[in-house]
């Protein structure tokens, strides 16, 4: 079993825990995740270590509700207890010999996005961030972002809070302003569609791109294969070969379709879980 | 026993095995043999001809006592034929039921040169399942020798060198990946064939020895091998990690919607309890027919499973005959006997799927038999001209696993083969790394779990050994 230690919430709908799983903060690192399960019937969700502590044995995870699990997950509170939570897994994020790195995190994408930012520049690599959100209210970790970077903008999608726009809309300033030829590394994580946005526009300046792919997953070990995704000529599984991948050969409408594969379920899974009628799924 | 003595009476055919009835049982998740009763095992032990010669015991990998065991079970001293059986076999309720006895102790039994073999099989899980239900007795532990092993992966293979290890006085910690310990047993072979609760009564019991065992713990990504013992203190590490990296066919459109591994179809039902949804909350989604690649005990449980979770055909594409399937015989009677489909000579070559991804159907090329191959088993050649698009929705492949990399490339010095399978002697377990022992899968490619096992218990009788020496 796994304590909850600490819970912040950022906005209704995202959360943030510090988790006790010593052996997890003893050797994980930037890019990799955990696997958690809440209790015995539940499913296995992979969520990105967004921050670590080695001396105090502890793992912070940043997650979104979106399905029955991680509302599940949210609704749990400091002191409670999570039935599995195994890692680190994954590759950890190549830190690569570049002057400058740009690191775009999108909605929950900070998270993930932090502790690689944090990398790059422990490293001595002077590393442009950008951060975006719908708007204020889901917008979280300004602070500890302008921290891990050398230089930090910020943007909503619909200008509540600093200016109004997409990552990408300020990605391109920086590009334009800074010149493609210094800005030789982006690193990308965020929704799926962010992440595409993002590559499509690298790709017409060259500029190599790498992404966080979150495919789903079973056992997280490579051992059932659910997580493939089609990268160049290859099929690689997300949880042993990646997560990290260069975004400009992954093919995108793949993995969204497969992303899409248990649509229908999760919504019954959903819909049962927040009805209040007792029969049992509100449990 | 003087009737014994005298020329015995044959009876030439074993007592049937009291089955659900066959469509029923494709529909649930219920164990399909439920078992002989009491009389019945004593009726069926009568059988048993005693040879001195013990043919039967030649085909079993771990040479259980076979004449023995059935002697004390025909005398209805189902206390002593466990005990017998336990002396070389730690997972009988297990064996029992999976090994392939066709091809090993039943192959051999002198009855089955002109009758049936006798049902060895099915004493001994008579015997365990009794074992179990009434409390086992422990066996003694030697006292605490002081020595630390690491056993990781907690398959037969890893749970039988544990069990030796601590009956032995070492302090024994197992490190498995997943949330559960057992290996295939737990994620792998579905329920219907091997309930889990059998599996985790046998889990218990190890723990009741004072084996240790950490879940949720990969080794390669949480600590290494070399980690394990330069900086957590173990003297001795036992990898039995499986053979769990599913082979997939390489054909296009193989990572459409409604195609799985057969590792993520059986995982997802089996481990995750998929067939339970909503009441669990993992989802499995199969459309109406269902086609299987592959001949093995792996395609068999994927083509029986696809049953029970409402599939309305399933059907086993296999690119051989009926002859070549290698899936246990009575696995590949049980899948026909629920309704089980057989495309014989028939590989598949594309997957088609529509624009929301999901398997529409799956272009096909027939075979015909040629000449035998390395194997002497004729090889299937293509028929020119022969495709056909055959009618499915959702596609399971079973076509084989290999070792999972994570350990053999985050541990320095381990010899490895052209497949990725670890070296390893198999008279002792020995691998190119002092100190560093393999068995099972890894080491001979997806096997049997009485050969793992096998391993695992040779692998213990080294360890000790070395342990002893050092
Ligand atoms: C390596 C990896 C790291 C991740 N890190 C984080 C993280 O740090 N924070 C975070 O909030 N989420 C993260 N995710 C996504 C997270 O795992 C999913 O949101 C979660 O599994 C959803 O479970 P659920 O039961 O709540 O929702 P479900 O009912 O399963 O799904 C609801 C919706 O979310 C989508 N979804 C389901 N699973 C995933 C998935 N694996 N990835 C993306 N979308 C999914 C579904 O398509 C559906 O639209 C990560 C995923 C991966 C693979
Ligand atoms: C569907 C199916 C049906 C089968 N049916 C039969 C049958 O009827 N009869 C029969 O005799 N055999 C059968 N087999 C084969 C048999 O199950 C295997 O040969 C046997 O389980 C191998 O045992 P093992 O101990 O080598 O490994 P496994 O049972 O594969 O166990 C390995 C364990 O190691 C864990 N692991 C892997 N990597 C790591 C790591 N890095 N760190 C920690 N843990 C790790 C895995 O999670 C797993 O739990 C079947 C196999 C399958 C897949
Ligand atoms: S362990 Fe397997 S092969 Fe050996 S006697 Fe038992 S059933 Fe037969
Ligand atoms: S060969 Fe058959 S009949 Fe002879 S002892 Fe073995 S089980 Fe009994
Ligand atoms: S999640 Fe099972 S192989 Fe990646």
């Amino acid at each position: 079993m796994f304590k909850i230690l600490e819970k912040q919430v950022f906005s209704p709908i995202i959360k943030l825990f510090v988790i006790d799983a010593p052996k997890v903060a003893k050797s994980c690192q930037a890019g990799q995740f955990i696997i958690l399960r809440i209790h015995e019937e539940g499913e296995r969700i992979p969520l990105t270590i967004a921050d670590f502590d080695r001396e105090k044995g502890t793992i912070t995870i940043v997650f979104q509700e979106v399905g029955k699990t991680t509302k599940q997950l949210g609704a749990m509170e400091a002191g409670d207890y999570i039935k599995d939570f195994v890692g680190p897994l994954g590759e950890p994020t190549h830190i690569e010999d570049v002057d400058t790195v740009v690191c775009v995190g999108g909605g929950v994408g900070v998270a993930p996005v932090h502790p690689i930012a944090r990398a790059f520049k422990e490293a001595g690599k002077h590393v442009i961030g950008i951060m975006g959100a719908r708007n204020q209210e889901l917008m979280f970790w300004e602070d500890k972002m302008r921290a891990a970077c050398s230089e930090l903008l910020v943007t909503t999608d619909d200008g509540s809070y600093v200016r109004k726009g997409f990552v990408t809309d300020v990605l391109k300033e920086v590009i334009e302003s800074k010149g493609k030829d210094n800005i030789p590394l982006v690193v990308a994580i965020g929704p799926q569609p962010m992440m595409r946005a993002v590559c499509n526009m690298t790709k017409d300046y060259g500029i190599k791109t790498i992404v966080s792919l979150n495919a789903l997953m079973v056992d997280g070990t490579g051992m059932c294969g659910c997580c493939r995704v089609s990268v160049g000529d290859e099929t690689k599984f997300v949880c042993v070969d990646g997560p990290d991948f260069d975004g400009h050969q992954v093919n995108w409408a793949e993995l969204s379709l497969r992303s899409a594969y248990f649509k229908a379920e999760e919504q019954k899974a959903l819909e049962r879980h927040e009805c209040k009628c007792g029969c049992g799924g509100g449990k | 026993m003087a009737e014994q003595k005298a020329k015995k009476k044959i009876v030439p055919n074993k007592n049937p095995m009291p089955t659900q009835d066959a469509l029923e049982r494709a529909r649930n998740f219920n164990e399909v043999a439920l078992g002989y009763s009491e009389e019945t095992v004593i009726a069926e032990a009568q059988r048993c001809l005693q040879c001195k010669n013990e043919p039967c015991r030649q085909g079993c990998p771990v040479e259980v006592d076979i004449p023995a065991f059935i002697k004390l079970a025909a005398e209805g001293d189902f206390d002593g034929a466990i005990k017998k059986i336990k002396e070389k076999n730690a997972l009988p309720a297990v064996c029992g039921r999976v090994c392939p006895q066709e091809n090993q102790c039943e192959k051999y039994c002198t009855l089955a040169k002109k009758h049936e073999a006798v049902g060895i099989g099915r004493i001994e899980r008579f015997c365990a399942d009794r074992e179990l239900q009434k409390g086992v007795t422990l066996p003694e532990v030697a006292p605490p020798t002081g020595k630390k092993v690491a056993v990781v992966g907690s398959g037969p293979s890893g749970l039988t060198c544990a069990s030796d290890l601590a009956k032995l006085g070492h302090e024994v910690t197992i490190f498995e990946a997943l949330h559960v310990a057992g290996g295939v047993l737990m994620y792998g072979i579905p329920e219907f064939r091997l309930p889990k609760a059998v599996v985790q009564a046998e889990v218990e019991n190890l723990k009741k020895l004072g084996v240790k065992i950490e879940v949720n713990s990969v080794v390669g990504k949480f600590t290494t091998v070399d980690q394990l013992m330069d900086e957590a203190g173990f003297d001795a590490v036992f990898i039995g990690t499986g053979a769990g990296l599913p082979y997939f066919m390489k054909i296009p459109g193989e990572n459409a919607c409604g195609v799985y591994s057969a590792n993520e179809f059986l995982t997802r039902t089996n481990l995750m309890k998929a067939y339970q949804f909503p009441e669990w909350d993992t989802p499995i989604k199969i459309g109406k027919k269902v086609a299987v690649l592959g001949g093995g005990n792996v395609a068999m449980d994927g083509a029986r499973t696809a049953l029970r979770l409402g599939a309305e055909e399933s059907w086993i594409v296999y690119r051989r005959s009926h002859d070549e399937l290698p899936a246990r015989k009575e696995e590949a009677e049980h899948a026909e006997e629920e309704g089980v489909k057989f495309a014989f000579l028939t590989s598949p070559v594309e997957i088609l799927s529509n624009d929301e991804g999901w398997v529409t159907g799956m272009k096909c090329i027939k075979y015909e038999l040629g000449e035998p191959d390395a194997s002497g088993r004729r090889r299937p050649v293509p028929i020119e001209g022969s495709e056909f698009v055959m009618d499915v929705d959702t596609v399971v492949v079973a076509i084989g696993q290999g070792p999972n990399p994570l350990v053999p490339r985050t541990t320095k010095g381990l010899e490895l083969n052209k497949k990725g399978n670890i070296v390893a002697n198999l008279e002792t377990g020995a691998t190119s790394k002092p100190g560093v022992f393999a068995g099972g899968d890894v080491v001979t490619g997806a096997a049997t779990v009485i050969l793992a096992m096998g391993a695992g218990r040779t692998a213990a009788k080294s360890i000790h050994e070395y342990l002893t020496n050092k």
